[in-house]
């Protein structure tokens, strides 16, 4: 049984423009211990999917899955209260922005016992010795006065640490980490992607890391989920993704980086993702892709099993009859010829 | 990084910077309460003379024993080097000491004032959480539209519509004063509230409950609606902090993260706001007071312009002044204990 089954999965918010829709037919299955990169850029749905499975979709959002289940239990028919005994306990979340994401006006000591004399049922004492406990885990220097601090007390850093130790404070099967780098400079970063690393291996965790920057799933992550637009485009393992990209925006997003980049200019992708007024028919990548045809602009394509993973694509990259279907299809991407 | 030993330090000089501000302001108020009223036409001589009016001769010999004659410059001299002394005067009128008045009515002024903020922030905080949680309901318009009309709506008028609705329709309520003539109670501790208690006469303590009642709500309104209405807005900005969706993603019940986690941090602004009202409360204790003839200062100085008291007037807007200044001071330290950004840095 896999720890996490999401089948279908889409999050629509009302707006006054009409229905948004975040997340759109998402489907991913995670098994325990096991590491997910989800990547993509700004609004490509990255986190809404997460916050769905979490149960943190915010009013007036509406969340409807075929299936959407973690470690066996139905979570479109779970109560609010069992739902907020695993939330926290066995599937927690960090997020992006340490410094606003902890109470300015309790004391790094109080947000963390507060999880675990909830779902441990812990007294003051004891919650605290493991406080202590879990301050040190996360190389958190003299645990013991930290307690007493404040957020605002603490660097960036070290506010992610204890975000980090609040997260793993009840061993979750399940850690989410919402970019979890992106607000620290590029040192810290690299310490705090091994921490979360060494704390994966250590109690086998699942671990979904969502981020825009390639190269730290490239570090991470065992399978990578490409997300554009609310859908997922590529899902495959992480080698075998970083090796051959199969859809155009992962290949796109892979020749951005400047560790590929052969001189000159950085690769750049034209265009932006599409909003709520001018979301294409077909292919919701269509307009900026380089192998579009009239076919892919008309015509949605589905997600569909390639090459060891998923992916929706009419013309997967290492489709060997790919340049004949493309041709059939009259080609109007701007670089269609090359 | 290494957390400094907070509190003393820090706190110490912020005491003492606010208390330093007191002096200036100290000396403002009693430019103003000293030059104003001599503005207003007429002199307290005058007023006591009353209607028979005084001859000029004698008119002159008294001014001359008050000191009215010397220039007005070397009168307030005089005044400010007696206040510096501590020496506030005798009323013109009663020839009591006007620290012994202000002592013996402050209680009654204190005591409405203190049922007001009270009524006020047990209507309005709630109020202003729910409208907050469930904004843009009935319940939120309704809460907002009601503390609009509140927020303006003159002092007086609302005072005599309630004294005509209550006292005078529904004879529900008396009409003015602290407590029933029936009783005489002892002052103990001038708070009419604890002094019935303490009395062998029971009754005598809900005839104070029922004479504070109309005062409470129209000296409690403004503040209640204000309260309200900042209670929502600071809750709102806060409910969409980072660290309210951290609280649930920690599986805390709602009304934890409400109660707990978001009033803590919109309660910041809140009591700012309560300390700005505290001066409100004092300004409107004196319609309030004359409104339902309740025996406090505000009513004292009002009668002190119309007799041209000075000497109760410099002082009782002295003594005020004092008052709303360290009720301030007090707030804003409220205001670092709640607020730990506050207290730490600076």
């Amino acid at each position: 049984m896999a720890l996490v089954e999401i089948e279908n999965l889409s999050v629509e918010f009302p707006t006054q423009g009409g229905i948004m829709r975040a997340v759109d037919g998402v489907s991913l299955k995670l098994e325990e211990g096991e590491v997910l990169g989800v990547v993509g850029e700004s609004g490509s749905g990255k986190s809404v999917t997460m916050l769905a499975l979490m149960g943190l979709i915010p009013f007036p959002g509406r969340v409807k899955a075929d299936k959407l289940t973690f470690n066996g239990r139905d979570l479109l028919t779970i109560s609010d209260k069992e739902r907020r005994q695993l939330t926290g306990k066995d599937v927690a979340m960090i997020f992006q922005e340490p410094m606003t994401s902890l109470n300015p006006s309790f004391t790094i000591g109080f947000q963390l016992t507060e999880t675990l004399r909830l779902h441990e049922g812990m007294d003051r004492k004891a919650a605290r010795r493991r406080a202590i406990e879990l301050l040190e885990q996360v190389g958190i220097p003299s645990p013991e006065s930290r307690l007493s601090a404040f957020p605002h007390q603490l660097s960036g850093g070290m506010n992610q640490r204890v975000m980090i130790a609040m997260a793993i404070a009840c061993n979750p099967k399940l850690l989410i980490a919402d970019e979890p780098t992106t607000a620290l400079d590029v040192t810290i970063q690299a310490q705090i992607l091994d921490l979360l690393m060494t704390l994966q291996k250590e109690r086998n965790m699942g671990l979904v890391m969502i981020t825009h920057n390639m190269g730290v799933v490239a570090d991470t992550a065992q399978r990578v989920m490409v997300m554009y637009a609310g859908q997922i485009m590529e899902e495959r393992a992480a080698t075998d993704l970083f090796a051959s990209p199969q859809h155009p925006y992962t290949a796109a997003l892979l020749a951005a980086l400047p560790e590929r980049s052969e001189g000159g200019r950085l690769a750049t992708i034209p265009g932006v993702v599409p909003g709520l007024y001018d979301r294409p028919k077909g292919c919701l990548f269509s307009p900026r892709c380089a192998y579009a045809t009239e076919h892919s602009r008309n015509v949605r394509p589905d997600l569909r099993p390639w090459a060891g993973g998923h992916i929706r694509c009419h013309y997967p990259l290492g489709d060997p009859n790919r340049n004949a279907e493309i041709q059939h299809d009259h080609p109007v991407g701007t670089e269609a010829a090359s | 990084m290494a957390a400094p030993p907070f509190y003393v330090q820090p706190m110490l000089r912020f005491i003492l910077t606010r208390v330093s501000l007191i002096i200036p302001t100290f000396l403002g108020i009693t430019l103003l309460a000293f030059f104003l009223i001599r503005l207003v036409p007429g002199d307290p001589i005058e007023t006591l003379a009353g209607e028979r009016g005084i001859d000029p001769a004698r008119h002159e010999q008294l001014r001359k024993e008050y000191g009215f004659d010397q220039p007005i410059l070397v009168q307030y001299g005089i005044y400010l080097s007696r206040v510096l002394q501590g020496d506030l005067g005798k009323s013109m009128i009663t020839q009591e000491p006007v620290i012994t008045e202000f002592a013996a009515l402050f209680p009654a002024t204190i005591e409405l004032a203190l049922c007001a903020i009270l009524f006020a922030l047990i209507l309005g905080l709630p109020a202003g959480i729910i409208a907050a949680i469930k904004r843009n309901s009935i319940f939120d318009h309704g809460v907002m539209g009601i503390s609009l009309a509140g927020y303006s709506m003159p002092i007086f008028w609302w005072g005599l519509i309630l004294i005509l609705l209550f006292s005078v329709q529904f004879d529900l309520t008396p009409v003015s004063g602290r407590i029933d003539v029936l009783y005489y109670i002892e002052p103990i501790t001038g708070f009419l509230l604890i002094d019935t208690l303490l009395s062998d006469e029971p009754e005598a303590f809900w005839s104070a409950v029922r004479h504070l009642i109309l005062p409470t709500i129209v000296l409690g309104t403004v503040p209640l609606a204000v309260i309200a209405r900042m209670t929502r807005s600071a809750m709102l900005e806060v409910l969409g902090e980072d660290y309210i969706r951290t609280a649930k993603a920690k599986g805390l019940s709602r009304f934890r993260i409400v109660a707990l986690h978001a009033l803590r941090n919109a309660l910041i602004p809140v009591v700012t706001v309560i300390g700005l009202q505290i001066g409100v409360l004092f300004t409107g204790a004196i319609l309030t007071e004359t409104i339902f003839s309740w025996p406090g200062v505000g009513k004292w100085l009002i009668d002190a312009i119309f007799r041209r008291d000075y000497p109760v007037l410099q002082g009782g807007a002295l003594l005020l002044g004092v008052v709303v200044m360290s009720v301030n001071l007090l707030v804003d330290l409220a205001y670092g204990l709640i607020n730990p950004r506050i207290r730490h840095t600076r």
